[in-house]
Order: structure tokens, then C-alpha cells, then sequence
């Protein structure tokens, strides 16, 4: 990105010399260039004290960039659409590019946290409102009439009374050279016309003919291939290394030992994997070697002896335990996942005398041009970073161990050169899920009242374990929360719903379990809590109660919760993550003395959803990717080294295992308030809660299905004896649920 | 090394690389045709499949030595202007989400179609079984592949 801070009197010079049209902060691709990539280099940009990325060009094409790297959560779409929505543009007409990373053009330019849209709401429909603006300023010159008597509708000024008529393109010119506005109207969101619909993923085409978008697919004549050999096991290290068989081996250029990596570079991906079955690398150790058995003792010690640090305290807990009628207390644990994108980590890195450019798929374009340039000790301005499309994400390419590798490699081969990852190289490379043990304890009172809660997290790599204000943190008079951290050689990461993503299921679970032993339905148990933080909160209130109960009722509402199905299992969870709220309930049915998933219903408060269709998709999706972890995923480790490698081991979620879904949405114009990962976080807990149901069996680890019940051939498990008594209803604030929005 | 003449949607290609180089790579690094992808490399998730003689193959345990005078296809190849059938119902269905899967996931889908124009949805779920889609778009793959059926 070469130009920044406009002054107005530049703007208008760009705008000439682009031939016309309507540039407002807008950083220009050279035209059409699709292949074989991205575009170039923007050549130029204008900056007018707003964040927003498009143009008009005389003959009515809208372009606008999408600035955020696009993994599958549909954001260069939902993104445009909002521009486009306030720009009144007609959708047909608009063509989306992705931007290159460009600090002072963009904000947040990162894809996590699910908090693009709701970072950029405001921004995005400032963008699309300005530009409305101005052709309408311009159509009120041209025609001299009152800007108050003219409308738009599809990309047209019209003024009804002389049933004049321009089209965005006509206008742009004239537009340009109007003052910016300050301050600009919103369109009532009754008048919204892409917003909420069902608006198809700008890439659809590109996707289904298999056009190079995906990092993995770049290629520049005469760049340099190369895969690194990395420590197989964490916490070792290299001890000494013998290349010289694979340096001999067909159409092998190099062999460049650096840190702890053995890059084979060559220009075929197939001769640099046989290159690496001859390569001779020894290892030695470099600090802790740890198996999964060490970390199953180590979970059991900390909880009783580590020493925590305390993440929430309210009232007197230790009266409250000693008080107690009753006591519950359960523990839950979870394993190691990998994030295994389908697209396997690689990156394109040209580092030149004068700087460097990369290339490829990451999650966070500024942290990979930052650490670049620590790497090379050049400025950041000397090196320019494009944003590929990812072939998924999950939280791995937050991380940019593998854009610095690229870096580095070609820096020493002084080459351009792509740096691309096996999938073996992916599973066993680090940066997990980390692996968690909950200790729960709940003390009841006579009446079955929760009088006191604690939570004890003792995580491997995993930072806080906990969410100390979520629920039913606030409803509790004596409350606890700690942590304890292991530090260990294995690297961890955010995994999609960082935390959450086990969390959710340990706490919905346990919180099953307490409702069972105060007698009340789990459900009821639930809205009983969220009332008394609506009427006594206890201490910080981190969520909304009100959001929580309408999903919560909403999901009651459409699962006909209660209502007895012979052979079929209910099980609820309700969590708040990133902003938004999600309900869920899921079936079960017992085949072959295994749970199987047969339905899961959602009921989803991410305030305004901006696309339904990409929204759905994050709802089926996030539930498919839940499930499939809880039952089936782990990644375990002997002696430091993964064992499960490939997707013949490390068991995902197939077709015939998918549960129906039905998703619905709160309409509540809330703004948007995120939904990549909050549709996760739920899945687990209401499908232990309907196992639970189903066999009385409550499962307490992931995956489920390695639960030695249903791993070993025994007598059909019993059905819970429990009768379901459904929740009495709440009465809901007026304003938190207007209409559902029914798939 | 030994040279391959291969046919690839319906040009005949003469590549120069070893015997047990996987089609996969001969595609994507020889031919420059990436919309055939690498996910594992065991012929466990599908994303690297293509049509030999119409029969659906997971390109990346398939050497080329072994390919003969068979006609390969791949996605870039399945229709001329990307309005396969499967391809139009794709969008219709709005399938996608990071899209990496999805060109194996289509030749997989288009497979069975030839052979079985009106699959049941059990015949369908059977089939897609073996292509893993991470992101969870499973819905509406198995939607599409049925909304393609009624169009054929």
C-alpha cells in the first residue's frame, strides 16, 4: 500500500485520473487480476477519515474490498452486503475483491473472535451511507431540486415529481467532487433489502470450477517448493542431521538446516516428499517428553494440590460448602484436538534487498508482516502481505509460525519460495485445542436451592480455562472460580470457541447434574437461575439474562420439549460466547447400544443477522463441528509424539453420522453481535444431557464415543427413569422476541 | 525420468516426472491445475478427486504410471462453463463455506450421478460419506447433490 492521508485536493486528483467514477477510501486493484491469484498491489489509495472500500465506476459496476481474511465464515460476503445495503445498490451490480493487508486504509484486519461484523457494523454502513449521500447531492445539482424530495432504489437516483431518473454510475463523477458528510441517515431496518435475506457466497463460481484461490494453489514462475522437516516428538530438539542422500535425490535444489527445521527445497511437491523419507535427522531431548498418561496423573494432582489462581470469588463459599443439604461435585476432562483445516499450512514468501512480499493463507496479515519484519529487522512498510482465500481455519492460522518459517527460508535461499505443510506435517506440528479438567462442585440447600458453585480448571497450555463471568456465574450468592496451568512443551492454540468450545459441555453438564439433584427440570433449574440474576444479580453480570432466556425459550418452543417420543432422548444446553447466544436441544437414540445424534434444534440470538444464508451455515456448521469432536476427535501423545497423524486415525465427522438441524434466530435488531464460533460451544452438553437421558450413563469425557460403555460389548444400558416435566413458562420482555425466523 | 502422455479433460498432456508421482501432483505442480486438492494424501478425505474414465479416484495415491490411456477429469473440466449441473445446484444451495473441500466433493457427487442419475438420499449420504468436509457443510452437500439429480 503506497499512498495514505489524502488531503481532499489528492482525492479529487485520483479520482480524474482514474477516469471518472466515485472513490471513497478505496484502495484500487489493477483491474481483472484473478489469476493466478490475488490482485497486485493496489496502486493507489485515498483516505477520507472513514474505514470503508468501494467504488463506483461510470458504467454502474459497484467493486468493494473486503478487507478480512475469508476462512469459510462468509465474510466477503456479509461484508459487502452491508456497504451495498446502504448504498442502495442493486446487488447484481456490485463485484467484491479481497483487499491486501493495509493498516491505515483498514481496521482489524483478523478473522477471530467472530467480531468482524460486529467490529465493522457501524463502519460499513457509515461506507455505503456516504457514497448514497453524495450521488444524491449530485442528482440534486444536476437537477436542481430539493436532495430531501429524491429516494434510491437499485443502484438509481430518482426524483418522483419530475419522474427523473440516473443511474449510480452517471453520477459518480459528480459525486466525487461533493464534500464528504459528516454525519449521514441509516436506513430503518424495516427498508432493509439484502440484510437478513439470503444472499449466495460471493465465491461460489470461482469454488465450483476449481479456480486457484487457496494458498496452497499459488504459483509464480520460478519460485521455489519446500517442505520442513520438523521434532517429531515436543520437547526435543535436533541433534545433528545428514542430507546428503536427499540432497541426491531427483530434482532436490537444497537442503537448509535452520532453527529446529530441515527444509527440503526443491520444485515438485512429490520429489520433496521422497526427498524427506531419506533424509537422516537425529533428535535429542530438550525438555519435558509427556504422554497422555502422564497428563491424566498430572490433571488428577493439580486439581487437589496445584495452586490456583482465583479468576472470581463471591460471597463466603467455604460457609456455603459447609452449610450444604447436599453437595454435587463432578468432574469433566477433555483431550488435545487438532485444528486439521482441510487446506494444510503453507506460505509464499519473497524476501528481496529491498524488502519482502508474502503470500498466502493467514488469519492475521498484520502479525505475520510484523513478525516478518523482526525476522528480517526491515520496516514493516518494506513488505507487503496478500491475503489468499484459507481453506479453513479454526483458529490454526492465528498463529504464524508458518508465514515465519517462509520468511526465513527464502531470506536464506535468497529465493521466492512457497513452504508447504503434509498433513501429517499439520496434525503433529502443534498449536492444539488444550487439553482440560473441570472439577465442578455444587452445595444445595434444604429446598434444592444452589447456594454455592465452584469451578476448578486446571488446563495443559491453556491460559484461563475458565469464563469466570458467564453464567451462572451472577446467580450464585457464593461462587469460586480458579484456575491452574501446566506448562508443557506442546504448543497450543485457539481452537475455534477457544475454551468454550469444552467448557460449555463440562458446565451444561454439571449443571444437568445439579438440577437433577435438587429435583427440578434442567430447563426450569436454568430460567430459575437467569430470573434471579434479573432480579438479585450477585457480584459482575457478564451476559444478558433476558438474551439467555428468549433462546432458551425459543428452543423449548420449536424442540417441543417434554413431549415424549418413544426410543427418543432430549438433552438441553444453553451458552453465551462472543456476543451471542445459542440454545440448543438434541435427540438421541440408542443403535446398537451407541448414542446416535438424530436432531439438534438451535435458537440463536447473534443479534441482526446479516446474511441468513451464510448465518445457517454457521449454525449447521458450528453444531456439525461440535458433535463431531465431542463423539469422536482426540489427539493423544506418547512421549511427546502425536498419535494420530492423518484422518485415518484422527476421526472426524462424516455424512452419515450428521444430525438433522434446525436453526432459528431471534429477531431482536439488536447489531450484530457475531456467530462463527457461538453455535459451537452448546453441542456437547445438550447431547451428554440427552446420552444422560437416554442411558443414565453420564458421559464425563471427550470424545464420547471412547467412553468404555459404549466401546465395550455390554447389556443395553437402562433408560433414566427420570420424568421430563416441561418448564413453566417465563414471561419475556417485550422487546427480546419478536419474530422467529424459521428455516 | 519418464515421459507420460496423459489425457486431461480432453487434451492430451505429455509430462516428464517419476513413475510413482501421485496424479495429484502431476496436476497441480506439472499442469498448473489446483482446483484438485491435497488434504491427506491416504485417500481418506476425497479432496483430491477425480474422474479416470468417468470413475471417481482419489488422485493422491494414484500414480501416473498407472493411468495408461485413460481419460482423466477434473473439476476445471467437468463442464465447460462451470454450469454442471452439480456446479449450478452448488450455488443454487448456496453450499459452500471455505470452498477447500468442495471441487472433490462435486467430481465425487458427478461420479455417481453418471452412473446412478437418481440416487435416493441414503445412496447419496453412502457415497458422499467418504469426502470430509471440515467446515460441517454436509446439509446441503447431500442437498445439492439431490437438488442436481432432479436436473439431469
Amino acid at each position: 500500500m503506497s499512498t495514505v492521508n489524502k488531503s481532499r485536493r489528492d482525492f479529487l486528483k485520483l479520482t480524474s485520473l482514474t477516469g471518472g467514477g466515485l472513490l471513497l477510501g478505496f484502495s484500487w486493484f489493477s483491474a481483472e487480476a484473478k489469476a493466478p491469484i490475488v490482485a497486485a498491489a493496489p496502486e493507489a489509495a485515498a483516505t477520507l477519515g472513514f474505514n470503508s472500500y468501494l467504488s463506483i465506476a461510470p458504467d454502474g459496476l459497484i467493486t468493494i474490498l473486503s478487507p478480512n481474511p475469508e476462512l469459510g465464515q462468509n465474510i466477503m460476503t456479509s461484508f459487502p452486503m452491508i456497504v451495498a445495503e446502504e448504498l442502495d445498490a442493486d446487488w447484481t451490480k456490485v463485484k467484491v475483491l479481497q483487499a491486501p493487508l493495509d493498516t491505515k486504509a483498514f481496521e482489524r484486519q483478523v478473522t477471530g473472535g467472530s467480531g468482524a461484523v460486529p467490529h465493522s457494523w457501524k463502519l460499513l454502513r457509515n461506507a455505503g451511507a456516504t457514497a448514497r449521500a453524495m450521488l444524491m447531492g449530485a442528482a440534486a445539482a444536476r437537477w436542481t431540486v430539493p436532495v430531501e424530495e429524491l429516494t434510491t432504489s437499485d443502484g438509481f437516483v430518482i426524483h418522483a415529481k419530475t419522474s427523473k431518473k440516473a443511474g449510480y454510475g452517471e453520477l459518480a463523477e459528480e459525486a466525487s467532487k461533493l464534500p464528504v458528510p459528516k454525519e449521514v441517515k441509516w436506513k430503518d431496518r424495516k427498508d432493509f433489502k439484502l440484510i437478513g435475506k439470503e444472499i449466495k457466497n460471493v465465491a461460489n463460481h470461482d469454488i465450483v470450477t476449481g479456480a486457484p484461490l487457496f494458498g496452497l494453489d499459488f504459483y509464480r514462475e520460478g519460485m521455489l517448493q519446500a517442505m520442513i522437516q520438523r521434532p517429531p516428538a515436543f520437547g526435543m530438539k535436533i541433534k545433528s542431521v545428514d542430507a546428503e542422500a536427499a540432497k541426491a535425490m531427483p530434482g532436490i535444489i537444497n537442503v537448509v538446516t535452520f532453527k529446529n527445521n530441515v527444509a527440503v527445497v526443491g520444485k515438485s511437491t512429490w520429489e520433496i516428499i521422497k526427498a524427506r523419507r531419506v533424509l537422516k535427522v537425529e533428535y535429542e531431548k530438550d525438555g519435558n517428553i509427556e504422554s497422555t498418561d502422564d497428563h491424566n496423573t498430572l490433571f488428577k494432582s493439580l486439581l487437589d494440590t496445584g495452586t490456583p489462581t482465583v479468576r472470581r470469588k463471591d460471597g463466603d463459599v467455604e460457609t456455603a460448602f459447609k452449610n450444604a443439604a447436599k453437595v454435587i461435585r463432578s468432574e469433566y476432562q477433555c483431550p488435545f484436538l487438532s485444528h486439521s483445516p482441510m487446506e494444510p499450512q503453507n506460505f509464499f514468501a519473497h524476501v528481496r534487498e529491498d524488502g519482502a512480499e508474502l503470500i498466502g493463507p493467514t488469519q492475521v496479515p498484520g502479525a505475520a508482516r510484523s513478525d516478518a519484519a523482526k525476522l528480517l529487522g526491515i520496516p514493516e512498510d518494506k513488505i507487503t502481505v496478500q491475503i489468499t482465500r484459507l481453506g479453513g481455519g479454526f483458529g490454526r492460522r492465528l498463529k504464524t509460525d508458518y508465514s515465519n518459517e517462509a520468511v526465513e527460508l527464502s531470506s536464506i535461499l535468497k529465493a521466492p519460495v512457497k513452504v508447504s505443510w503434509t498433513r501429517e506435517d499439520d496434525m503433529t506440528g502443534g498449536s492444539y485445542r488444550p487439553a482440560v479438567r473441570y472439577r465442578f462442585e455444587a452445595a444445595l440447600d434444604a429446598s434444592g436451592n444452589m447456594i454455592g458453585y465452584k469451578c476448578r480448571g486446571v488446563g495443559i497450555n491453556s491460559g484461563n480455562p475458565t469464563r469466570e463471568n458467564n453464567f451462572p456465574a451472577a446467580a450464585v450468592e457464593n461462587l469460586l472460580i480458579e484456575s491452574v496451568e501446566h506448562r508443557s512443551p506442546i504448543t497450543t492454540g485457539a481452537w475455534r470457541a477457544p475454551i468454550t468450545n469444552f467448557l460449555a459441555f463440562a458446565e451444561q453438564s454439571f449443571l444437568d447434574e445439579v438440577a437433577e439433584a435438587s429435583g427440578k427440570d434442567p430447563i426450569q433449574f436454568r430460567l430459575d437461575l437467569l430470573q434471579k440474576v434479573k432480579t438479585t444479580p450477585v457480584g459482575t453480570v457478564g451476559y444478558s439474562p433476558d438474551r439467555m432466556i428468549a433462546v432458551t425459550n425459543l428452543a423449548v418452543e420449536k424442540s417441543k420439549w417434554g413431549v415424549k417420543k418413544p426410543g427418543v432422548s432430549q438433552g438441553f444446553s444453553v451458552y453465551f460466547s462472543h456476543r451471542s447466544y445459542v440454545a440448543q436441544v438434541a435427540e438421541v437414540v440408542m443403535k446398537n447400544n451407541k448414542p446416535s445424534v438424530t436432531k439438534v434444534w438451535a435458537a440463536c440470538d447473534c443479534g441482526e443477522v446479516v446474511n441468513l444464508s451464510g448465518a445457517r451455515q454457521q449454525v449447521m456448521g458450528g453444531i456439525v463441528d461440535g458433535m463431531g469432536h465431542a463423539m469422536f476427535s482426540k489427539l493423544t501423545f506418547k512421549e511427546g509424539e502425536p498419535q494420530e497423524k492423518n484422518f485415518d486415525t484422527y476421526r472426524l465427522i462424516r455424512m452419515r453420522e450428521i444430525p438433522e438441524v434446525e436453526t432459528y434466530f431471534v429477531d431482536n435488531g439488536i447489531d450484530p453481535t457475531g456467530l462463527g464460533e457461538p453455535a459451537l460451544p452448546p453441542t456437547g452438553g445438550a447431547i451428554a444431557n440427552a446420552i444422560y437421558k437416554a442411558t443414565g450413563k453420564r458421559v464425563k469425557s471427550q470424545p464420547f464415543l471412547d467412553d468404555p460403555v459404549f466401546t465395550a460389548k455390554a447389556a443395553p444400558l437402562r433408560a433414566a427413569p427420570k420424568k421430563v416435566v416441561p418448564p413453566k413458562k417465563t414471561k419475556l420482555p417485550p422487546s427480546s422476541l419478536k419474530k422467529s425466523k424459521v428455516q | 525420468m519418464p515421459k507420460y502422455n496423459i489425457q486431461v479433460n480432453g487434451k492430451n498432456q505429455e509430462v516428464d516426472v517419476a513413475e510413482d508421482t501421485p496424479l495429484l501432483w502431476v496436476l497441480r505442480d506439472s499442469l498448473h491445475l489446483v482446483g484438485t486438492k491435497y488434504g491427506c494424501g491416504i485417500a481418506q478425505c476425497g479432496a483430491c478427486t477425480v474422474h479416470l474414465d468417468g470413475a471417481a479416484v482419489r488422485s493422491c495415491m494414484f500414480p501416473v504410471s498407472a493411468i495408461g490411456t485413460g481419460k482423466i477429469t477434473t473439476i476445471e473440466g467437468l463442464s465447460e462453463k462451470g454450469d454442471h449441473p452439480l456446479q449450478v445446484a452448488w450455488n443454487e444451495v448456496d453450499v459452500p463455506q471455505c470452498g477447500y473441500c468442495q471441487s472433490g466433493q462435486i467430481m465425487t457427487a458427478a461420479a455417481l450421478l453418471a452412473e446412478n442419475p437418481k440416487p435416493t438420499m441414503n445412496q447419496i449420504v453412502d457415497t458422499m460419506h467418504g469426502n470430509i468436509c471440515r467446515c460441517g457443510a454436509y446439509h446441503r452437500i447431500r442437498e445439492a447433490v439431490k437438488l442436481a439429480s432432479t436436473k439431469i
